[in-house]
């Protein structure tokens, strides 16, 4: 590129104006990649989800509770590999502040349906044999400096405010990085012992694992049809569109998401135009120079794209570093509010390709005129 | 050989014929020039004077392929450059015109050698060559040693030094000088005129001048006035009268 020395003089013609722009451009980029990460975070269980489960919740709603009994029934269901189910303990660990997902799971078949979820298997065996043992997800551990033989307490909420202990006898991780690993699992046999007997004998959800994700249509029809005028009927979908359900209990965060991202996109394009249309407006006599010596439209254009674009690089590239150090420390100071915040790779790139968007949209209009513009009405103004 | 009266049989370098150009402004049609005919041959030095208005700028855009004129026609080195598209314009002017301004206009966030290379990027030469060029540009301008100065660090007669050498680099048919001057005090002027005229006598360049001052165009090898929109031979500015009077 025989012009580059020409764009990059022109970029470090004024620096002040040059680092404003940038710095806008870089806490824009850094805003738009907290909202990509928050969404992202939202959408992570829909992500996850597998394509072969279903989740089976009483018809009326999650709150209400299903007999135990279902299991069994729901097996005998032609398409059906693996029935377990969970519920929801609502513990409160030392502080308030400390809040983490508690599952109540079935010992025997969790496995089964959630093989993403690894324990080593002596880990396991100690968990299966201890009612009091407890499985901690590899984050939560981390974040609490749990390790196996620990004793962790835990207040509920839900089921008479007594405190629980339990015992840590395992860790578990996800094969993928970004895998939910904050999860805290206790025995469904010693929950049922000690809650209300209200509460015995029941289940908050069934989770269902088929032979093939081409039956899922077919099972859920045959479950719901199955316990349909009982006391408990129930509402059986994919386990996707159930995350899906669960994400929109926080409000329309999609929306609320886009339309800060679309300000945030427009703001950016209009500081970035704006510096653009200045910085050709001054340079108007030597661009009509530069196409008196011969450099034609297209090369003006180019340059002026060039020089939007190189902007937008360096800034993206600043905003991006400034979000990959500071997105983990925010989402540790919401650990527990949002699910965890996670600048992945995929992200990063769509953040610069985002920065270079702007770039090329700001620089166009700008750049038409510069191409568009007599070389005698240009050197007019010199 | 200079004709204004358009019946120059011979193969001329520029040769111009009925060319005319008229602005609209305001509703109200200027016509600036009217039927102008015009013969410069390769190596001749022409000065053109005027009164403010009269059309000489616009008769120097016209010749180097900035402007397009109402009729008539240019034909520079047998290329009839009044049909020519936009971009093939611009690559002619690339190629055939040095230009050399009033105001000198550099690039001011470019060091002079980065100045004048500034033609030479838009032709396929090697990076090695394009140095080779440029310092040569630099040599026959006086300037060798001023190569890694910014604009700003130079005076005015230097910066228009760089221009000429930026004019000069790519070896063009014809350089146009737009008051080349008029904006430099009289010694430094006339260092620039010495240089103009050591472009032609020495290097054989053909040039086209405007300027105010009659003393500069007195340097020419021949002064048209621009009256009318036409273009008058000689008119009490030939060289001798002007030195005559200069020295009276």
């Amino acid at each position: 590129m025989k012009f580059r020395r020409l764009i990059f003089a022109n970029l470090f013609r004024k620096k002040i104006r040059l680092i404003l722009t940038v710095g806008s451009f870089a806490i824009a980029l850094v805003l738009f990649t907290f909202l990509a990460v928050v969404r992202s975070a939202f959408n992570r269980g829909v992500e996850i989800a597998g394509a072969d489960r279903l989740v089976v919740v009483d018809r009326v709603g999650l709150m209400n509770l299903m007999p135990v009994s279902y299991a069994d029934k729901i097996r005998a269901i032609p398409g059906v590999k693996a029935v377990t189910h969970d519920h929801w303990f609502g513990g409160v660990y030392q502080d308030e502040k400390n809040f983490f997902p508690q599952f109540v799971v079935d010992v025997e078949n969790h496995h089964q349906v959630y093989p993403e979820f690894k324990v080593p298997d002596d880990q396991w065996n100690n968990f299966a044999n201890d009612r009091q043992g407890c499985i901690a997800g590899a984050k939560l551990a981390e974040r609490f400096h749990w390790k196996v033989g620990d004793r962790i307490p835990i207040k509920t909420t839900l089921y008479g405010g007594a405190v629980w202990e339990f015992n840590l006898d395992g860790i578990y991780h996800t094969e993928k990085p970004d895998g939910d690993q904050g999860q805290f699992w206790l025995q469904w046999k010693y929950f049922d012992e000690n809650v209300p007997s209200v509460i015995k004998s029941t289940a908050g959800w069934y989770i269902v694992k088929l032979d093939s994700p081409d039956d899922a249509v077919r099972v859920a029809k045959a479950i719901d049809e199955k316990f349909a005028n009982s006391p408990h009927e129930t509402k059986t979908e994919t386990e996707s569109a159930f995350a899906g359900y669960f994400a929109k209990q926080f409000g329309n965060i999609q929306l609320l998401i886009m339309t800060i991202g679309s300000v945030v996109f427009f703001t950016l394009l209009l500081v970035t135009g704006n510096t653009m249309a200045i910085s050709v407006r001054e340079r108007i006599g030597e661009l009509g120079v530069l196409k008196a010596i011969g450099v034609s439209d297209r090369s003006v254009l180019f340059l002026v794209l060039a020089e939007a674009s190189a902007i937008s690089f360096f800034g993206g590239v600043l905003g991006l570093s400034l979000a990959l150090v500071m997105i983990p420390g925010i989402s540790g100071a919401l650990t527990g509010m949002l699910p965890p915040l996670l600048l992945s790779k995929p992200m990063l790139a769509l953040g610069l390709g985002f920065a270079l968007l702007v770039g090329v949209i700001s620089g166009l209009l700008p750049g038409i005129s510069a191409m568009r513009m007599r070389v005698v009405n240009a050197l007019r103004r010199v | 050989m200079i004709r204004v009266d358009g019946r120059s049989d011979s193969q001329s370098l520029i040769r111009v014929r009925g060319l005319n150009k008229t602005y609209s402004r305001g509703g109200e049609k200027i016509q600036v020039l009217q039927g102008l005919n015009l013969d410069v041959d390769k190596g001749d030095f022409v000065a053109f004077m005027g009164p403010s208005g009269s059309g000489k700028t616009t008769l120097l855009n016209l010749l180097g392929g900035l402007d397009v004129p109402s009729a008539g026609s240019i034909t520079v080195d047998g290329d009839e450059i009044t049909h020519m598209s936009g971009s093939k314009l611009t690559h002619w002017r690339a190629r055939h015109v040095g230009f050399i301004f009033q105001m000198y206009n550099l690039i001011p966030v470019l060091t002079a050698y980065q100045n004048v290379e500034l033609p030479l990027l838009l032709t396929k030469l090697s990076g090695s060559d394009r140095r080779k060029h440029v310092e040569t540009a630099l040599s026959v301008v006086g300037l060798a040693d001023r190569m890694h100065h910014y604009p700003r660090q130079l005076s005015g007669g230097q910066e228009q030094r760089v221009t000429i050498a930026r004019a000069i680099v790519s070896d063009p048919t014809f350089l146009l000088c737009d008051e080349p001057t008029g904006d430099l005090d009289r010694k430094s002027a006339d260092e620039i005129m010495a240089l103009i005229e050591e472009l032609v006598g020495k290097y054989g360049k053909t040039v086209l001048m405007v300027t105010h001052d009659p003393v500069v165009a007195a340097r020419a090898h021949t002064t048209l006035h621009l009256e009318k929109g036409v273009l008058v031979e000689g008119k009490a500015s030939s060289r001798e009268s002007v030195l005559a009077g200069g020295a009276a």
